[in-house]
């Protein structure tokens, strides 16, 4: 069976890319769009874990038996459902800039 | 090759231009969480693209590509007949498309895997309009909606997604929402286990498209469940599911008055949408009963 014949529609020379294609893995400055930011009362806190599965940006910790609850600022874009869904009302939305 | 500029969590990327309040970073990070590294994506234009990238940067650890509106069933399909070709039986080919790439735009192409029960998961995430482009209606935009192009409301209904989906006996089908996230994740689990043409129907509330503060949409999401509006369901080997029952069937009036698409409707829409809800609840309960 004849073949079709694959000739490349670009020069030899030119490396044959088919296509715009991604090849880095980044994260841009989300914390930056910022407004309030959520602030945990450690001693209300039962680390039930809700809020960070709720996390758009992942950037809750949760760990039971650590007893551990932290929140990463650095992509945390401020959106409140953490303090919308903290069953014991733990987390508050504090203005950014200002007193804490 | 992917350089790693940045630790991902999970295998997406932590800081993604999506909207504050937006919910697909989690739907992306629960469904990649459980499918594993094995995966391609699919993913059309639209709010989900922010993951495939533009350019040189990408937001997933796993291979993905950037297809057209209409065709990305079409493509995952080609992707899943190039794995069988190969013998690779593990690949999980998954399409993530939005609501007017699925619904309007996407339709065919999807119709055309789930009829060839092609080796695909599906999933769609809803969030009721061309909410990239600037918020203009589409298929799946509800009764009454405000949109850039309804702007006095949607005169007409939505289309059913997930029944036009049954009737293609696909081998599994399902509904789910951002609000019950083990819900989900039992979903994807089981969407993952079973061969074929697996579809997933996705509740992602809008904060920009939707008119609501950025805090609410994981209570929005929940008040659409328990009112009826959105339908937790499971379809498998034409057996229907119920899930979760609604808590207050038909009361969308709460619903509706939390966000801004519907301001401004009267009392007449709001009682039209209740009985279109508890209609579409009870032809649902009937086919759970039959079989």
């Amino acid at each position: 069976m004849e073949m079709q014949q694959n000739t490349p529609t670009n020069t030899p020379k030119k490396r044959r890319v088919l296509g715009p294609c991604s090849h880095v893995l980044v994260a841009y400055n989300t914390g930056s769009w910022r407004m309030v930011r959520p602030v945990a009362d450690q001693e209300k806190c039962v680390r039930c874990g809700i809020c960070a599965g709720y996390c758009p940006v992942a950037a809750i910790t949760v760990d039971k038996k650590a007893d551990l609850m932290e929140i990463d600022y650095t992509y945390c874009k401020g959106c409140g459902i953490c303090a919308n869904e903290c069953p014991k009302e733990a987390i508050a939305m504090k203005p950014e800039g200002g007193e804490n | 090759m992917l350089t790693y500029t940045i630790q991902p969590k999970g295998l997406v990327s932590p800081g993604i231009n999506t909207c504050q309040g937006c919910m697909i970073d989690v739907i992306f990070r629960n469904v990649l969480d459980i499918l594993g590294e094995d995966t391609a994506l699919v993913i059309p234009p639209g709010c989900a693209a922010q993951f495939s990238g533009c350019g040189p940067e990408s937001a997933i650890t796993v291979p993905g590509i950037q297809g057209n509106l209409e065709n990305s069933a079409a493509i995952a399909a080609g992707i899943a007949a190039g794995f069988r070709f190969q013998g690779n039986d593990h690949t999980q080919v998954v399409a993530i498309a939005g609501d007017g790439g699925t619904v309007d735009i996407g339709l065919q192409s999807l119709s055309g895997a789930m009829e060839r029960n092609d080796n695909i998961l599906y999933i769609c995430y809803d969030n009721q309009a061309y909410m990239n482009t600037g918020i203009q209606g589409s298929s799946s935009t509800p009764y009454a909606a405000s949109t850039t192009t309804t702007p006095a409301g949607k005169p007409v209904g939505s289309k059913d997604l997930i029944r036009i989906v049954m009737a293609h006996n696909v081998p599994y089908a399902a509904t789910a929402s951002v609000s019950h996230l083990p819900d989900l994740r039992k979903k994807v689990k089981k969407a993952k286990e079973i061969k074929g043409c697996r579809v997933l129907h996705i509740l992602s509330p809008c904060p920009t498209g939707w008119g609501y503060p950025s805090a609410k949409t994981v209570e929005i999401a929940r008040k659409a469940v328990d009112s009826g509006a959105w339908v937790l369901l499971e379809y498998e080997n034409g057996k229907v599911t119920l899930g979760r029952k609604p808590a207050a069937l038909g009361d969308v009036a709460e619903y509706m008055s939390m966000q801004k698409r519907f301001a401004g409707i009267g009392e007449d829409a709001v009682a039209t949408a209740a009985k279109n809800v508890t209609d579409r609840y009870a032809y649902l309960e009937k086919l759970a009963q039959i079989g």
